[in-house]
């Protein structure tokens, strides 16, 4: 399943790319996008299992860039 | 500017004023140091703050990590007499400045980027008890009637039922020209009607219709990354490390050797400001998304930044004819009469008796016939299939149709060879003319053609399902040389195999089709192009770069757009690499100092930043 969310306060495009090697690096994700430009993130991960991944996936973007919020 | 960029701006102004009146304090000693704090407390708490949170996040060798430590070494290495306490602040100060500068700069070119996609429309007006009222167009179904008022979008893609106006594309297709529509014409979503009341009635719904369609593209083309932007996400994972591990070496390890701690220890701090990879990091990816944005501003859109650096590298170009070099329309392109008839009787004659025909060739002569026809004046019309018709026109016998039908009424004839269909008329079995229809060229086809051939393209290729004098024909005219014709849809996706074979390893080969029927070439090619694609689902989903109007020289403005966000990108690969390297060089050797360090960093993204602006440009 892919889905988008916006994101608030991603203020450096560094973060955004380590954001997203992070991000994919998390078990069950397929593929993950972070554009610094559109300020959005674009997630493809199982279907079955999305929400518990999407939480892991906050978890990592707080560590990452605690200023980073994922719109939900 | 956001309220936090307005917060920066005063903290940087009041940091500024403070360091002044440091800097003209009569002190000595520690004092003097102390008076310096108020002025890079100011400016720096945050950075320190986000220092030590992330070292605790378990982050280190981050931004603000780096410039926390440059600036409190800074002052360490005043304390100790080399250097200078302002210098301190003022790193900091200058930092602060450029990220101001820089956020601003991303934030405006992602505002305008976001506002050439200003077509997303917000309301639909429905007629409720002969009022109009405002509804969320994703609320509407397909079947309900909305009303178009002069100066709106049309939020959904439908039909006109009632009303006459001119739309105007330009945001769907970068076409100036407005279009007239009347009663029975198909409306697209996005084009702003400019005139006239309209009644459509919806045909898609809202995340159907074409604004959505188009929006849903360009907002994730960011998702599909070029070569050059991965390889800079890679080329940063290693950068800052190696930099950060010499600055370690030189500070720790050389003056173990050599002595002098304060002036390698200020060297090294030089290495960790210019450590940051961000100007890289920011402007190659700000150059694709504004390479994008720019074209989609031409009407062209393209579904990823790994489409728009591979059109640089373009060496062939396919075409598909009808529909893409040619209108696909008949249009009677020529008359011969025979004396005593004139052209205008020969085609009236001809559209006359094929009059009652929904043939689209028949169609073709009674638009080309000027002259009104009257119905009353035909009768007794026998549609001879595969031939033409027979019909009584003002009493007289008249044939139109092929060679065959010719032959049948045992009319003496003159066989002409022109690509295209020949009609030929005849009244009373005498001979009166021919006419000539065939599929119109594109005004700017050659064109492309010869602007393509300059632009650097190897191979220009035309690929038809017609016969092979008609496609040869037009191929000549249009200046190509290679030609195939007589294809069938799969012989077209083996063509494109072959030609794909013959590219050379770096060179790609762009297909470009009208998205009807090419779907599977359109996918096999290095880059598919479909055009003509305003209300084409099939299009829109098939290809990888969309060309919104039905003009095949919008490839050639495609293709300089992508060399030239290719060559800015490049451009700031060389000076930002340049650059921090250069500073590094003299830093390693005592020759540059805190100020260069920040240049490099800070100074160099905002120029980077600029330079990758121009990209949105478009051409």
């Amino acid at each position: 399943m892919i889905k988008t969310y916006a994101l608030e306060n991603l203020d450096c495009a560094n973060c955004a790319a380590k954001m997203e090697t992070a991000i994919r690096k998390i078990p069950g994700v397929n593929d993950a996008t972070v554009s610094f430009f559109t300020q959005k993130l674009t997630v493809d991960a199982e279907e079955e299992r999305f929400e518990e991944i999407m939480k892991q996936i906050v978890k990592v973007c707080k560590r990452v860039e605690p200023d980073c919020v994922i719109l939900r | 500017m956001t309220r936090k960029q307005k917060r920066t701006l005063m903290r940087i102004g009041a940091s500024a004023l403070l360091l002044i009146t440091a800097v003209l304090l009569p002190l000595e000693g520690l004092w003097r140091f102390l008076s310096f704090l108020p002025a890079y407390f100011v400016i720096g708490w945050d950075v320190l703050w986000r220092a030590v949170r992330n070292i605790l996040h378990g982050r280190v060798f981050d931004e603000n990590f780096l410039m926390a430590l440059a600036t409190i070494g800074a002052f360490c290495t005043g304390f100790f007499g080399e250097g200078e306490y302002p210098e301190a602040v003022f790193v900091m100060l200058f930092y602060q400045v450029g990220e101001l500068f820089q956020g601003y700069a991303v934030g405006k070119s992602r505002r305008s980027i976001s506002s050439l996609m200003d077509i997303r429309p917000d309301y639909a007006n429905i007629e409720e008890n002969g009022a109009l009222r405002r509804v969320d167009p994703q609320s509407l179904h397909v079947g309900d009637v909305i009303v178009v008022k002069a100066g709106e979008k049309i939020p959904l893609d439908g039909m006109v039922l009632e009303g006459a106006s001119s739309l105007d594309t330009s945001a769907l297709t970068g076409e100036a020209l407005p279009r007239e529509v009347g009663p029975g014409d198909d409306v697209i979503s996005g084009c702003v009607n400019q005139s006239g009341l309209l009644r459509v009635e919806v045909k898609k719904e809202f995340g159907e219709s074409t604004v959505s369609r188009i929006l849903d593209l360009v907002e994730n083309a960011g998702s599909k990354k070029a070569k050059t932007e991965n390889f800079i996400t890679k080329f940063a994972r290693y950068y800052t490390p190696a930099v950060v591990l010499s600055a370690a070496a030189l500070g720790l390890i050389l003056p173990i050797f050599l002595g002098n701690w304060a002036s390698w220890i200020s060297r090294a701090l030089i290495f960790l400001v210019v450590s940051c990879p961000c100007a890289l990091v920011i402007s190659v990816p700000l150059s694709f998304f504004g390479g994008i944005g720019g074209a989609s501003r031409e009407g062209i859109l393209i579904k990823g930044g790994n489409y728009l650096e591979a059109l640089a590298h373009t060496e062939t170009v396919v075409f598909d004819k009808t529909g893409t070099l040619t209108r696909g329309v008949f249009k009677v392109t020529a008359v011969y009469p025979e004396s005593p008839f004139s052209e205008e009787a020969v085609l009236e004659l001809a559209a006359l008796a094929e009059s009652y025909s929904e043939h689209p060739i028949s169609r073709s002569l009674r638009e080309a016939c000027k002259n009104s026809l009257e119905p009353g004046r035909v009768a007794d019309v026998q549609e001879l299939s595969g031939r033409g018709v027979k019909a009584l026109v003002d009493g007289k016998i008249v044939w139109a149709g092929n060679d065959k039908l010719m032959e049948e009424a045992g009319v003496d004839f003159e066989k002409r060879e022109e690509p295209g269909t020949i009609v030929y008329v005849a009244v009373d079995r005498a001979y009166a003319g021919a006419i000539l229809i065939s599929d119109e060229k594109k005004p700017d086809a050659k064109e492309t053609v010869a602007l393509l051939k300059a632009a650097g393209v190897k191979r220009v290729v035309m690929l038809t399902g017609d016969a092979e004098k008609a496609g040869e024909a037009v191929a000549e005219e249009l200046g190509i040389r290679e030609v195939f014709t007589e294809l069938l849809p799969a012989d077209k996706v083996r063509e494109v195999e072959r030609l794909l074979g013959e590219c050379s390893p770096k060179g790609k080969l762009a297909f470009v089709g009208d998205g009807i029927n090419d779907a599977p070439v359109l996918s096999r090619a290095d880059i598919g192009i479909a055009m003509g694609a305003l209300g084409s689902d099939a299009a829109i989903e098939a290809a990888d770069i969309v060309l919104m109007d039905d003009k095949p020289s919008k490839l050639s403005t495609a293709m300089r757009i992508s060399r030239k966000t290719l060559r800015i990108v490049r451009e700031n690969i060389i000076f930002a690499l340049g650059v921090k390297v250069l500073v590094l060089l003299l830093s390693a050797f005592g020759l540059a100092n805190m100020w260069a360090a920040v240049f490099a960093d800070v100074g160099v993204s905002v120029i980077a930043i600029l330079n990758a602006m121009r990209a949105l440009k478009g051409r």
